[in-house]
This record gives structure tokens, sequence and C-alpha cells, in this order.
């Protein structure tokens, strides 16, 4: 039992991480209208260029501060290059050119910084402690914590601010809050920026736990299901989602997984979204459209 | 009715013989059929059919499947590959276990499989819309490479998980050299290309259109939605599979799961944007765009003799990098695809030609 | 058996909002029935149920005799309810004639391979297709626009296409939405004789909504005004030109 217990306490951690390379995009889809595909990249961007300037002997907080930066010009870069000239394409296009976006960032980061795998030490140990018979990592618990924080710090702004208050009106019906003021494109950088930032929160810890490489990037190919489970427009949808799609992963292992000859997790978050879908269109927390003709 | 405003100028009886539609669509195909199975086997060489000319027939001939699908009744696929190994697995284990069976016979039967497995993964799409079926089909894909590696008898349990090529011939012809292999490309898609032009216009292609334009209109007029999305996924993939025998046995002469990856499904999404949506001859534009990158930029970057890109991973990641931005730019500045271009010239000479 | 239609106590909500309340209405053959009220009325909302594009909550309809409760679009089609649309439904980047046939669908009686290798039932099919839609197209004097791809034609023109591809199936009881909406004067009075002509024609039943009451007083047999999803009155063209609550909640404001 607590073999159970232990795989999916792992899971579920597993799960925290999916849920938060989704909520980066949760916040752009709901900014844009765009499957940001490059969202992955942008994690391996984020990490890479991190853990570069610690090896060079930068202190934690100032390779931070730089980073996140860095993720605010290439937002901007972004918007200004790729986004505005697609304005009022079909999602398709948009996600094919962030598909295209996403070789530019995988290639330009490799180009510049190496393949090499990083080791990355963020301060965390990770060592497990006995909780009554349970072993669980305190990088576990302490990453946990943070993710936590960060989506309740997120929660506050796209509640409280005006900000959020109008990312929600472009969300909503983009036509409309343009006609009342909101300048899309300024929208749509801070929440590029934004998401840069947690891709870069995402990237330590994930980066951290698996060491800094290329296969960071190709997280993206779970927030898919993670996002229909969740609901493409909901914050703690994506976190839900997230958890649901990490423990199922990891208990699918452990118990379906002998049972057909190997480990099913490339594929098993697809089978349990499309089996979502089927049950709850709209995702647990999304909202169903009523189609007007 | 009197109020109608958008009457039409007629070409009427000064329509000469050049420029009616009718002839010059079968002077074209008959130039076609002259050039592929004429012309280019005779002074092509080795290099350029085994390298170039056989890989973007084939890649064109995938997006055309996945442009039936996508283009032409609106439906999603991002697993495009998945549908490819199914063929070419199929294809090895019938000439495998049934060596009897002749290569026309295996190449439908491996269609046929592939479109059985289509019409099970596109099933999600009578309950669900859009951009969310990427989900199923990008589970295709996960699941058939996690497949074909895990289970060793889909390639004869053999050591490396490759099946390689079966020894190539056509009732005694021998189809093993560049030539013969792309004679065996080219009539197999002139075949499919057929099959495609009937296909779109014929009442089912109208349909498709129907619900791609405005599912809610089709099926208040009594479209039969559901069927013929289900028919959409077995025709689109009837054509992956023969395409996915193609790619293995006939350019690459081995193939195995990670042959059929995720980023061969991108490359026919890409060929599918790049050249057209709703178009059958502008995925070739769009496979020859895919194929002639990346031999363009390694022969740029060697020429351009950089040493610091004497690393060939560097190289790899540069071209990365350029593939995309390409991408990116021809999303913004051709909507349309490049299949605009040739439509623009065939305006332009046809404008040329009534003058 | 007089009516085509019956609807009773048909009722439909949206998130707890409600777009019909125990509606009642009787719709009697080869009659052309408007229905007239503000936005939001209802009006759409119960074009939808009837044709089974929404799923009432409650009541049920009879049509042509057959009892049902709910129904999907595809069945409403096959029993012969036709439908155009308020808002612009084309299959915008097909041709005319190509709308016009694809609202043939219900006709189709060859499978997809003989369509697509043109044998078996598909000639007989393909053939009859042709000749109707031309028919339909002529009849409707869309012949000079049969061949232009429809997202390019004038809106006017583009609402003809519209009920020329509802008309071709030959539908017991027509629903149109909105047909005139956004044209003025001169082609409203062309559009209403031409739904009267059809009416004429083919015997068929209208159902049409129209914001214009001064063309729906001169072209219904029958007219319903709804409002907050409610019968407000039922009658024939004066006993509601003359009703007094009409006059009161719709007649007398300008919309």
């Amino acid at each position: 039992m607590a073999y159970f217990f232990e795989t999916l306490i792992a899971g579920l951690f597993a799960g925290l991480m999916y849920g938060l390379v989704a909520i980066g995009f949760v916040l752009i889809y709901k900014a844009s209208g765009v499957f940001n595909f490059a969202q992955g990249a942008m994690v391996f961007l984020a990490a890479l260029v991190f853990v570069t300037l610690v090896e060079h002997g930068i202190h934690f907080w100032v390779a931070f501060a730089a980073t996140s930066a860095l993720m605010v010009l290439t937002a901007v870069a972004i918007e200004a290059l790729v986004l505005r000239p697609l304005r009022n394409r079909d999602p398709l296009t948009l996600f094919m050119a962030t598909l295209g976006l996403s070789f530019v960032i995988d290639g330009a980061t490799q180009f510049f910084l190496g393949t090499d795998v990083h080791m990355l030490d963020v301060g965390i140990d990770d060592i497990a402690d006995d909780y009554g018979g349970l072993f669980i990592s305190r990088f576990d618990i302490i990453a946990s914590l943070i993710v936590i924080a960060l989506v309740a710090v997120l929660a506050i702004v796209f509640s409280k601010t005006r900000m959020g208050v109008s990312l929600r009106a472009v969300a909503d019906d983009t036509l409309a809050a343009q006609s009342i003021g909101i300048r899309l494109p300024v929208i749509w950088r801070i929440v590029w920026s934004v998401a840069g930032i947690v891709a870069l929160v995402a990237g330590l810890l994930w980066g951290a736990r698996q060491g800094v490489q290329y296969s960071l990037s190709l997280v993206t190919l779970k927030a898919l299901p993670v996002l229909i489970i969740g609901g493409f427009s909901s914050i703690p949808g994506a976190i839900t989602g997230g958890l649901f799609v990490g423990a199922g992963e990891a208990l699918a292992d452990i118990y379906l997984g002998p049972l057909v000859g190997g480990s099913v997790s490339t594929w098993f978050a697809y089978i349990l979204a499309v089996a979502f879908l089927l049950v709850r269109p709209a995702g647990l927390f999304g909202d169903r459209d009523i189609e007007r003709v | 009715m009197t109020t109608l405003q958008d009457t039409v100028p007629e070409t009427g009886p000064t329509a000469s013989i050049v420029t009616n539609p009718a002839v010059l669509r079968l002077a074209l195909v008959l130039t076609s059929i002259v050039v592929a199975f004429g012309v280019v086997p005779a002074i092509a060489t080795d290099y350029w059919l085994s390298s170039i000319i056989i890989p973007t027939i084939v890649m064109g001939l995938a997006g055309i499947s996945l442009n039936l699908l996508q283009g032409y009744a609106g439906l999603v696929s991002l697993g495009s590959a998945a549908f490819m190994s199914v063929g070419v697995f199929s294809a090895y284990n019938l000439i495998l276990r049934a060596p009897a069976l002749p290569l026309p016979v295996v190449l439908v039967l491996a269609g046929l499989t592939a479109a059985g497995v289509g019409i099970f993964f596109g099933l999600p799409a009578l309950r669900i819309k859009g951009f969310y079926l990427g989900a199923s089909t990008l589970g295709a894909q996960f699941f058939f490479q996690w497949l074909f590696t895990n289970y060793p008898w889909f390639s004869n349990n053999s050591q490396s998980l490759t099946i390689s090529a079966p020894r190539l011939e056509f009732f005694g012809y021998d189809l093993q050299s560049p030539v013969g292999r792309y004679l065996l490309v080219v009539t197999v898609t002139a075949l499919l290309i057929g099959f495609a032009f009937l296909v779109v216009k014929s009442r089912l292609g109208r349909e498709w259109m129907a619900i791609r334009d405005m599912e809610t209109a089709a099926s208040v007029l009594g479209v039969r939605v559901a069927s013929r999305k289900l028919q959409a996924y077995a025709i689109s993939s009837f054509f992956l599979g023969i395409t996915g025998v193609l790619w293995g046995f006939a350019y690459l002469g081995t193939a195995d799961a990670h042959t059929y990856n995720l980023d061969k499904s991108f490359q026919v999404l890409f060929i599918v944007l790049i050249g057209g949506t709703a178009t059958i001859f502008g995925n070739f534009l769009g496979a020859a765009f895919i194929v002639l990158t990346p031999i363009l930029l390694d022969h740029l970057v060697l020429s351009a003799n950089i040493a610091y890109l004497s690393d060939q991973g560097a190289i790899t990641n540069l071209q990365r990098v350029i593939f995309g931005a390409i991408i990116i730019f021809i999303l913004i500045k051709e909507p349309d695809g490049l299949s605009a271009w040739t439509r623009r010239g065939a305006e332009a000479l046809r404008a040329r030609l009534k003058t | 058996m007089a009516s085509l239609l019956e609807l009773s106590n048909v009722s439909l909500s949206f998130r707890g909002v409600t777009a019909l309340n125990a509606l009642s209405l009787t719709v009697a053959r080869s009659e052309i029935c408007a229905l007239i009220g503000p936005n939001g009325a209802g009006k759409s909302s119960l074009l939808n149920v009837i044709n089974g594009v929404y799923r009432a909550d409650a009541g049920d309809i009879v049509f042509d005799g057959a009892r049902f409760e709910a129904i999907r679009p595809g069945k409403a089609a096959r029993l012969g309810i036709g439908r155009t649309f308020q808002h612009n439904a084309l299959f915008r980047r097909l041709t005319a004639r190509e709308n016009v046939l694809a609202g043939l669908s219900r006709h189709g009686g060859a499978c997809f391979i003989e369509n697509v290798f043109r044998f078996g039932r598909d000639r007989k099919e393909r053939n009859d297709f042709a000749a109707r839609a031309d028919r339909v197209i002529a009849f409707l004097g869309l012949d000079t626009v049969r061949d232009r791809i429809v997202s390019t034609l004038s809106y006017g023109t583009q609402k003809r296409v519209d009920l020329a591809r509802a008309l071709v199936s030959e539908p017991k009881l027509l629903l149109l939405d909105e047909p005139m909406a956004g044209m003025n004067q001169d082609e409203k009075k062309e559009m209403s004789r031409v739904i009267a002509e059809i009416n004429r024609t083919f015997g068929t039943t209208i159902v049409l909504i129209e914001h214009d009451v001064g063309i729906v007083l001169g072209l219904a047999h029958h007219i319903v005004v709804l409002d907050y999803g409610r019968k407000v009155a039922d009658g024939a063209p004066e006993a509601i030109r003359n009703d007094p609550n009409v006059i009161a909640a719709y007649l007398g404001t300008v919309h």
C-alpha cells in the first residue's frame, strides 16, 4: 500500500509540473486564442540560460532576474514578429506558427548554448523524509509549495488587478475589449512575458529533477491532454488536469504497464484525455459554448 | 429577377481552343504523364531520383492524404505518421506471412488496414470538434510508436526492431534500381492522385467541404455528418498507409517505429499549410520545400565553410532555426500556401494567351 | 389533417435564461406563418427547436403526424423540414451551385464508394441532383452566378442562394430565419414576392421570422407574436393588426 501511495505522490509531483507548463498555455490561450506549442521550448530556453549563467558564477537571484528579462524580451519579439502579422488568422495557422517558433527557440538555444545536459542545483535537497512509513522527497514538497504560491499569485493578479480584468475581457470578446480601449498588443506582450516567467519557474523545478536538457521542451506534448482534462481557459483546471494526468500515468505504468509489456506513459495521457472528452467535452473547468445560428 | 448585381462577364464563344479549360487540363495531364514516365527517368541521375525526387513525391502524397482530411473535410490530425507506420508494418507482415501476394494487393491491403485504424481514431470526431481532435490522433502517434517498439512480433522479432524492404517486383519486373523504385512510386502516386480527384469532385467531397465550411448548416440540410467524418478518416488513412509503405520500402529501404515519429507528422502538417489547404498539386510544392530546404541549407553551410560550424550538431540546430523562421514567414506572407503562386502564374499565362 | 406542425408547451433555457416558455403553436398546411417580436423574444430559438439544432427542455412537437420530443437536425431534414439562416451560413468556399447541390443531401441514396467511383446508383443520383438544382437555380434567377464562389457574391444574392439551398430538397416545411434582414425596401419586396411564389407554386408551408411588420402583414396568412419566450398573440393578419395587446407591446413602438 505504501508503494501505491509513493507512486501516486511521485505521479502527482510530475502532474504539478505538467500543470505548471499548462498554466503558461492557459494564459496565452486566453489572451490570444493560440495553442502555444513553443511553451515547452520557452521552458527549455529559460532553464538553459539560467543554468549557464549560474555555472559562470553569477548569483542565483541575479541570474533569475536576467533570465526573466530575457523572457520578457522574447515575449515582445514574438508579439511583434509572429502574433501581430498573424492576427485574425485561424487557430490552426497560429498553432503551426508556434510550432515554427518552437523550432527557432529550440534551435537557437542549442546553437548558442550547446547540447550538453546540465545539472541544476536550486538549493533544495532531494532527500526522502519518512512520514509515518511513507517516504516523500523534501524537494517534491518544497517544489509543490512554490507551485501553489505561484498559482495563488497568478490567481490574485488575474482576478483583482486592472490587467487581469482586461485579460478576461479580451478572452470573452476580443472585439468588444478592443472597442473599449484595451490595447491588444500590450495585453499580448504582458501575457507572453508572464508565461515566459512561469516557464522559467517550471524549467528550474523540472530541470533540477531531470537535468536541463532538450527533453524539457517535450513536456509541451503532455500539455494538450492536461488542458483537455482541465479546460483550456482555467488556471485551477490546468493544475487539476496536470495532477490527473501525472497520477494517472504513474499508476498506469505500475499497474497497466506489466500487463501490456512496457511503460505506457507515452500515450496513456491521450487515451485519458479522449475518454474525458467523450464524457465532458468542455473539460472539468471549461465553459461549454452554445452554438448560435 | 432583375435585382441581381452579380452578373459575370462570360468568356462566351470567343474563348479559343488554347484558353478552353478542358483542353488545357487535358494537355497538362498528358504533359505530366510524359514527363513523369518518360523524361524524368531518362535524364535524372540516381542521386536525384533516390534523394530528392522519390522523397518529394512520397511526402507530397502524404500531404494529399492529410489535405483530404484537413483541407477538404476540415478535420484535424496531428498523427499522420502513425497511419503511415501502420501501413508499412502491415505490408511487411503481409509479405512475410503471405509471400504469394503480389505487390499491388499488398499495397491495397496495407492501405485498408490503416483505414481501419484511422476510423477507430476518428471516432472521437463524432463528439468533439476542432483542435481538441488533435488529442486522439496525437494519441495514435504515440500509441503506435510504442506498439511497434514493444512488440517485436511486428518486426519479425528482429533485434533492432527494424524492418527492411522486401524485394520489390511487379509480376517479375524488378523494381530494386532507383529508376524501378521511382516508377513504382510515380505509378502509385498517379493512381492515388486520380482517386483523390474523384473523391473531391464527388458528392462525398462536396459534403466534406460543406461540413468544413459550416457544420450546423450541413447537418440541417441532411448531410450525414458522422459517417462523412469517418469516411474522411478512412480515406485519408488509406492514402497514408500506402504512403508509409512507399516511404519505408521505396525510399529508405528500411523502417522502424521511429521513422514515423512526431516530427514526420508535423512535416506532413507543414506540407499542407505551405502547399495550401484544399489543393492536390500544392502538396508537392510543400513537399519539395520540406525535402529541399535541409539539403540546400546543408550545402549553404558547407560552402560558407565557417569553422565554428564544423560541428554537425550546430549545423542541425542552425537548420532548425532557419526552417522554423521560413515556416513562420510563409504562414505570414502566403496565407493560401505556395499553390497560390502557381495559381497566379496560371492566371497570368491565361491572360497573356487571351490577348 | 389540417395542421402540418403542432408544438405544445415547448420550453427551452440556456444556463438558466429562459428562451421559450411553455409555447404552443399550430401551423396549418400550405400557409405562410410569420413569427414577429422584439430581439430576444425567442423566434430563432423556436426555429432551432423545430429542426433539432436545439433540444427543448420540455414539451413535444408533432410534425406531419409524427410526434417527437427531440429530433436531430439530420432527421428533421429527412422528414422534410428545410431551413435558412439568419446569419450567413452558406458553405463559403463552394460555388452557388455546389451549395444548392449540398442542399439535396437528404435525397441521396448512393453509398460513398458508388459516389466516388461513379457506378451503381451514382449516375441516376448525379443526373437527378443536377436537374433539381438547375431547376431551383433558374426559379430563383441565380443562373448568372451559379459557378461563382458564394463568399464573393453580394449579401442579397447570398440570401437567395441560402433560400435555393433550402428549397431544392422540396421540403414540406420551410423555416426562414430573417430572409429579408439587411435588405432595402425594393429587395424586401422582391424577396417577399419570391416567398409568396414558392408558397403558391409548390404549396410549401412556410414559417418565417421578419421584423418589418408592413411586409409581414402583406405576406403572411397567419402571424404569431412572441415576447420573452411567450406567445402574445396568434391569428390572421387582420386580427393581429387590431389586437390591442400587440399594438401596445409591439406595433406601437419603433424597432
